[in-house]
């Protein structure tokens, strides 16, 4: 049964992501071309998110844990240092480069198309590498 | 061009908004594709590993959903090489873990939460990626 929910939950997530534009990079790429050929379309895809999410987890976080689980995982860490700084920098240059953040590239990878497969692919490396680095 | 379209991105980005406060109501979890990719492909326990791959196989059969309701197959254009995809996956996957968390991670469940490093990363990567497509496409001219 708690399978099926997550499996519902990265459903309505990837329909999120589908409906809102953000599995198409030409619309990402156009969201950051001010200066071009603009659509501001994804800024309604952020605020929605956000506002939905900041009301929801007001009521959520009240609780005293999770329907289904243990504890509340929230991150602890509070540094700011040059790894958030940097990996940040890397991260939207690649976005920029290409249009795909990992949210809209995954619901993608379901319609098969190689270049999403190609990207996703190298994203995984990456994540790999970094990680292999993290560890040492 | 691509054409501007509010509302449908309005109520994407609430069934988004609805998915992040699912996960963390039911299973305690953040609802960050980096997050939730990085711990599928590199496992820290078999529990871990299975609630990710389900996530992760709702994310991969929304297209065929989408089909299905609307009638209509999802819109990917990619208007660059794929030179480009693999050196911007690259930069992706490793600028997500050294900086912990990308648009959905940081930029909605951490600023959701006001966490002061999720609101500097998500300044960081939206400014980086303004820049980047505004040197690729006004300043070197769609070279990529």
């Amino acid at each position: 049964m708690r399978y099926v929910l997550s499996y519902l939950i990265g459903l309505i997530f990837g329909l999120g992501i589908i409906l809102g534009g953000m599995a198409n990079p030409a619309k990402v790429l156009n969201f950051f071309d001010i200066a071009g050929t603009w659509d501001p379309s994804l800024a309604f895809v952020m605020g929605g998110a956000l506002g939905v999410t900041a009301l929801g987890y007001r009521f959520v976080l009240k609780r005293p844990a999770p329907v289904l689980a243990e504890i509340f995982h929230v991150p602890t860490v509070r540094q700011i240092d040059g790894r958030l700084i940097g990996g940040s920098v890397a991260f939207g240059v690649g976005w920029g480069l290409a249009g795909f953040c990992p949210g809209g590239a995954l619901p993608a990878v379901g319609t098969l198309d190689p270049a999403v497969l190609t990207f996703t692919i190298a994203m995984i490396v990456g994540i790999l590498a970094a990680k292999a680095v993290q560890r040492g | 061009m691509t054409e501007f379209t509010p509302w449908a991105s309005l109520a994407g980005g609430i069934l988004i908004g609805t998915a992040a406060v699912l996960l963390m109501g039911l299973f305690g979890r953040i609802m960050g594709a980096t997050g939730v990719l990085a711990g599928f492909v590199w496992p820290s326990g078999r529990d871990d590993w299975a609630w990710r791959a389900s996530v992760l196989a709702g994310m991969v059969t929304a297209p065929a959903l989408y089909f299905l309701i609307s009638g209509r197959a999802v819109e990917v254009e990619v208007p660059v090489s794929t030179l480009a995809m693999i050196v911007s996956g690259l930069i992706v996957g490793m600028g997500v873990t050294f900086g912990g968390g990308c648009t959905s991670g940081h930029g909605v469940c951490g600023m959701a939460r006001v966490s002061p490093r999720s609101m500097v990363a998500t300044c960081v990567f939206m400014i980086a990626a303004f820049v980047t497509v505004y040197v690729t496409r006004h300043v070197i001219g769609g070279a990529v």
